[in-house]
């Protein structure tokens, strides 16, 4: 059998001029060099270029508004000349308080990272405690809600009361500051893990080590990690607040300290340098998260 | 007679919240011989996920018992594995890490590293998954995913193996090409199925006996059908195949005309 044959001639009318077809000039190795860097600086721009004009923008208003006669703030031309040292050179150490700033940063990351460590242990366990045990969720949950609503410096009277020491008071107080949201996150976490994953570990006969290991942390990461992201913000926070009152080396005590010494233009720079810090702080966890927590997004 | 390899015995089972309370499942009485494949079919909400639940130990039966080689059957086991209805592989294990976390606690005692090693991409070769070992289960498509749940299961070397509605949530093509690759599997094996299914033509391709569930609550098993094909069976010779017919329309009539799905008033 043979179909008929359908008609697959077309007719093409031809313009004259207007097929023209152009020969490209051949790309040299400049021009594809330059079209491979040009993309990524375009990038790279797009996330610079604004916050840069923000922050000229606001610098000059500040710069305007303070350079009044009588105005009671610096402006930052002149918060660079007075505090250049400061600024120019964050690691001279002439002893006792008369330290760069990087000392002082450097002594509250100290106090920040050993309170925090802490307070992650501690808040992962009692998380996973409050996550796993119906009765533990019960008799503590209640408590910690009205604990966590203590603020970070009213521990401190009490626990200089309680350790007789700046340092391990300070360490407190990072502590508590930053035990709450680790421990409701990982409460949470563990109490999310899907019915689908405990059945898994049920029919596999998993024991409570292997469960913890292979499928309680890793499925609940995302969340744990969520609390330590908040725990750190926490923890710096508290520890600029903490340091102004037990005093010794420290960006808190530092700030407290040019106060003292109406060095405005040390406070400002000090400041910016715990805001970027931090910043980085918070970097870091996030980052951290992102490696530990890969391919744990649900599918 | 011989002892049935799998036997359930008066199996019931209700939900109770407070002082109400709802029997889904009532008087469940089947036996299974070693190496047949039986389909459980019925309307959604009948309890078929309910009795294969309690059958691998995931959920205690009210009254009754189950028997797998005349031992009660009282929690789950690897000797009993399940293969879930949305594949519930760890997301954040790869292919083959989510076959060998099984093979590992299954047979830490009884085979070497290597040996272990070996089992997990034997089981991947049989669910034609090695090529995708070092992948995520994000990255590998649902069918995929299910075959990766089948190997797990296969891979704790189960008496009874368990499906849960196991092609459900896959295109029609996928499914195919699946339950081909679960004839193919139970041929070469000969392993003891059960599956909860409610497509007619997968439980009439694929079992030995097809057991039918009356609508709940308080469901019943309504009717068991022998399904008298020759296997290997081939899905294009079936369809004109009068047995296959016949068998596919007593499920039919069964579910639409005798047990016809009443939506809960």
């Amino acid at each position: 059998m043979s179909l008929p044959a359908i008609e697959t001639e077309t007719k093409v009318h031809r313009l004259p001029g207007a097929a023209k077809v152009l020969a490209l000039p051949a790309p040299s190795s400049a021009a594809a060099l330059q079209s491979r860097v040009m993309p990524l600086l375009r990038a790279l721009a797009t996330r610079i270029v604004p916050p840069l004009v923000t922050l000229a923008a606001l610098l000059l208003i500040w710069e305007l508004l303070c350079s009044r006669t009588g105005s009671s703030l610096p402006p930052p031309s002149q918060v660079i000349n007075d505090s250049w040292e400061l600024i120019i050179d964050p690691f001279y150490d002439r002893g006792g308080l008369d330290k760069g700033l990087f000392w002082h940063l450097f002594a509250s990351l100290k106090r920040v990272m050993l309170g925090y460590a802490i307070a992650a242990v501690i808040g992962v366990a009692l998380g996973t405690l409050i996550g796993q045990s119906t009765w533990a969720m019960r008799g503590l949950d209640p408590i910690f809600q009205v604990l966590r609503t203590v603020p970070p410096l009213a521990w401190l009277p009490l626990s200089l009361a309680a350790f007789r020491d700046g340092e391990p008071s300070a360490i407190f107080v990072i502590f508590v500051t930053a035990v709450w949201p680790i421990v409701i996150n990982t409460a949470v976490g563990i109490r999310n893990i899907p019915q689908d994953y405990r059945n898994v570990a049920r029919v596999l006969r998993l024991n409570p080590a292997e469960y913890a290991i292979k499928i309680m942390i890793p499925a609940a990461a995302p969340y744990i990690f969520t609390g330590l992201k908040i725990g750190i913000g926490l923890s710096w926070l508290a520890i600029v607040a903490a340091e102004m009152l037990i005093g010794g080396v420290g960006i808190g005590f530092f700030i407290w300290d040019a106060w003292n010494s109406s060095l405005i233009s040390d406070i400002i720079v000090a400041l910016t340098y715990v805001g970027i810090v931090g910043f980085l702080l918070d970097r870091l966890v996030a980052l951290v998260a992102h490696a530990v927590t890969r391919g744990t997004a649900n599918s | 007679m011989a002892k049935p390899y799998l036997s359930l015995e008066s199996v019931g089972k209700s939900f109770s919240r407070g002082a109400a309370s709802t029997e889904v499942l009532k008087e469940i009485d089947l036996k299974v011989e070693r190496g047949e494949f039986i389909s459980i079919i019925g309307h959604s909400g009948c309890g078929k996920s309910t009795l294969l639940n309690i059958v691998a130990g995931l959920t205690d039966a009210t009254t009754g018992v189950v028997l797998l080689e005349d031992k009660e059957v009282n929690d789950p086991g690897p000797d009993r594995a399940v293969v879930f209805q949305n594949h519930s592989l760890l997301p954040w294990l790869t292919v083959y890490e989510n076959v060998s976390l099984a093979v590992d606690k299954v047979s830490r005692k009884t085979r070497s590293k290597a040996e272990r090693h070996a089992w997990t991409m034997h089981n991947l070769d049989l669910v034609q998954m090695a090529h995708a070992k070092d992948k995520r289960p994000s990255e590998i498509s649902g069918g995929m995913k299910q075959r990766v749940g089948i190997a797990r299961a296969l891979a704790m070397e189960p008496k009874v193996l368990l499906l849960d509605e196991p092609f459900g949530a896959l295109d029609a093509l996928t499914r195919a090409h699946l339950q081909d690759s679960v004839m193919q599997i139970h041929a070469t094996l000969g392993n003891t199925v059960m599956m909860i299914t409610h497509d007619v033509d997968e439980a009439v391709l694929l079992s030995d006996r097809i057991v039918m569930m009356t609508n709940g609550p308080s469901a019943r098993i309504g009717e068991i059908l022998d399904v008298p094909l020759a296997r290997p069976r081939k899905r294009l010779e079936l369809v004109s195949d009068a047995a296959y017919i016949r068998c596919r329309q007593a499920v039919l009539k069964f579910l639409y005309e005798r047990h016809r799905f009443v939506e809960a008033a």
